[in-house]
């Protein structure tokens, strides 16, 4: 008697909760769909941040244009924009001639535009007594050649090399620039030992705890409670710290551009987004997430 | 009519779980497969993993996994069937009560929150307990999901406890036999297959974790040697999987191997759970013969 009550209570249950799902679906949402045009923003975890704040500053001048804006990596941005699952990708990297050739076979051409430019921080603990190093000296440590912090003019300690995943632009840059010293014949290769971590924070938080450990990152995403160490192209110097001014003067060594990568020449609403991002609004929220804005 | 039709959908349910299992071996084989071809034998057992240079040696991460997975089971068996045999066998009404739902509240954590934890706590109470360079090892990840695997090991062992009958006890102790003996000599083997269920699907879960791990193991591609490694760093299948999928073109030489690593997953807990129905067939079959 009670199981075939329940059995209908619970069918009746389904059939109501059913019904209050078509309801508002089939009044409320068809207006905003016609409305509103997506951009899929997708890639370098570096510009995440960046991104972000572009998106959400331009959607409140223009509401009729949604943003939606995810990480990954470069990497995972660009394969995004070739399987056509983003409409834009951001890089802190150059496309790869590998990437440029597979996206051309799938039938996306690849439209490159520079958006900011950003540069590499070395960071360590803020006890750690290390305050200057030369490409060199990072490339000996990155690639396994220096073990100890006292080969370096710092304490006793082994080095704890962090890096991020091979998905990222920031590592593609740095095994590039600083480990190969930019020269395309190099092949030395990060030391085993690096850790690999999955995140800008995975990074942070391991250096501020640990003092024996050195990191890299995007300059918006050093804080106060990380020791910036300051860089030279070689010995005789001169030792500089990460800066807008540094990065513009030419004199810190470790700068790159930013990308934003299309499926062929943008159009449309795509296109007024991104002539706004290179505009002066946008290029003032570069500033303020500490990135360095194009010069205009 | 009506018992007619619920007989099938049980059957169809039954069947389907081999249909899927079938399906997704299937779909791994055909895009993992071409790797064995794409990459030389030596290559894919060599100890170096870079593939954005085209270095695909598994051994690092074959080792990596296993590593971790064999401190989690250090960990996990001792503790989860320890507290199972208290919940079930010594703890009084109240404390079982107390004990059983707060535990099985800890197994629906979401293991990415635990991962998030560990990078925060467990990491540094790791590098400075043990003085090592940094806190980021394999042990850091065997911890945690030796933390994750317990209340699955837990929970199930001591359903499998309790079902043991109240018969055989009593029977222990009337022969004499003190509680300790009863419980290690009566009542777990008589519950042995619940038990080693249980430590199949802790370990399974371990195995198979993948963001817990990869928050806390450092993820370095070293080739474990001895076990000392387990104060290194170490990257996981799972966690190498999830890190780089997203990242690799369709079709690609990456592509592949990733899936044939997931082939070797796969395999690996196949291959764990034979060994496991094994034993408990035949410890089945030496019971009855021992009981006719």
């Amino acid at each position: 008697m009670h199981r075939p009550l329940r059995a209908h209570l619970a069918l009746l249950l389904t059939a109501l909760a059913l019904v209050g799902c078509w309801g508002p679906s089939a009044n409320g949402s068809q207006p905003t769909l016609i409305a509103s045009t997506t951009i899929e923003n997708k890639g370098s975890d570096t510009m995440v941040n960046l991104a972000l704040a572009w998106a959400e500053s331009y959607q409140v001048s223009h509401p009729d244009v949604r943003i939606s804006v995810t990480g990954g990596g470069s990497g995972t941005g660009i394969a995004a924009l070739i399987n056509r699952t983003a409409v834009i990708a951001n890089a802190s990297r150059k496309i790869k001639p590998e990437e440029k050739s597979e996206a051309i076979a799938n039938g996306v051409d690849p439209m490159e535009l520079v958006v900011a430019r950003d540069a590499i921080a070395i960071i360590v603990n803020t006890n750690n007594t290390v305050d200057h190093l030369t490409i060199d000296q990072l490339s000996e440590i990155y690639s396994g050649v220096i073990n100890n912090w006292a080969e370096v003019g710092g304490r006793d300690g082994l080095i704890v090399r962090l890096s991020r995943e091979t998905n990222s632009g920031t590592h593609v840059y740095f095994l590039e620039q600083v480990i190969r010293h930019g020269d395309s014949q190099d092949t030395t290769l990060f030391a085993p030992e690096t850790l690999l971590l999955p995140s800008s924070e995975g990074i942070s938080a391991e250096i501020r705890q640990n003092p024996n450990a050195i990191g890299y990152d995007g300059l918006g995403y050093v804080t106060p409670d990380l020791k910036v160490v300051a860089v030279a192209r070689d010995a005789s110097g001169p030792f500089e710290l990460p800066s807008a001014a540094t990065v513009e003067s030419g004199s810190y060594p470790l700068s790159r551009d930013l990308y934003m990568y299309t499926a062929g020449e943008p159009a449309g609403q795509t296109a007024a987004y991104l002539q706004w991002i290179l505009g002066p609004d946008a290029q003032a929220i570069v500033t303020s997430l500490g990135f360095v804005p194009l010069q205009p | 009519m009506s018992e007619f039709v619920i007989t099938r959908l049980i059957k169809t349910a039954g069947y389907s779980a081999i249909l899927f299992i079938g399906l997704i071996f299937i779909f791994l084989l055909r895009e993992g497969s071409p790797a064995l071809l794409e990459v030389p034998l030596p290559s894919l057992v060599s100890g170096r993993w870079y593939p954005i240079e085209g270095y695909f040696g598994l051994l690092p991460l074959i080792g990596g996994s296993l590593v971790v997975t064999a401190g989690a089971a250090m960990i996990a068996i001792p503790f989860g069937l320890g507290t199972a045999i208290y919940l079930a066998e010594i703890a009084p009404r109240w404390a079982r009560e107390l004990l059983k739902p707060l535990i099985e509240l800890l197994g629906g954590l979401p293991s990415v929150m635990l991962g998030f934890l560990g990078m925060l706590v467990l990491t540094s109470v790791v590098r400075e307990t043990l003085n090592l360079p940094t806190g980021l090892t394999a042990l850091t990840g065997a911890l945690l999901l030796g933390g994750i695997a317990i209340p699955t090991i837990v929970s199930v062992a001591e359903d499998a406890l309790d079902a043991v009958p109240r018969s055989y006890r009593e029977a222990g102790l009337a022969l004499g036999a003190t509680k300790w003996q009863t419980i290690w000599r009566v009542t777990l083997p008589a519950a042995r297959s619940g038990v080693l269920t249980a430590v199949m699907l802790g370990l399974g879960r371990a195995i198979g974790e993948t963001m817990a791990v990869m928050m806390v193991t450092g993820n370095a591609p070293v080739v474990p040697t001895g076990p000392g490694a387990l104060l290194h760093p170490a990257r996981t299948m799972t966690a190498t999987i999830a890190a780089e999928m997203g990242e690799v073109a369709n079709g690609s030489v990456h592509y592949h191997v990733l899936f044939l690593i997931g082939i070797v997953l796969f395999l690996i807990s196949l291959a764990v759970n034979l060994a496991a129905s094994s034993l408990v067939f035949r410890a089945r079959k030496r019971a009855e013969r021992i009981l006719s």
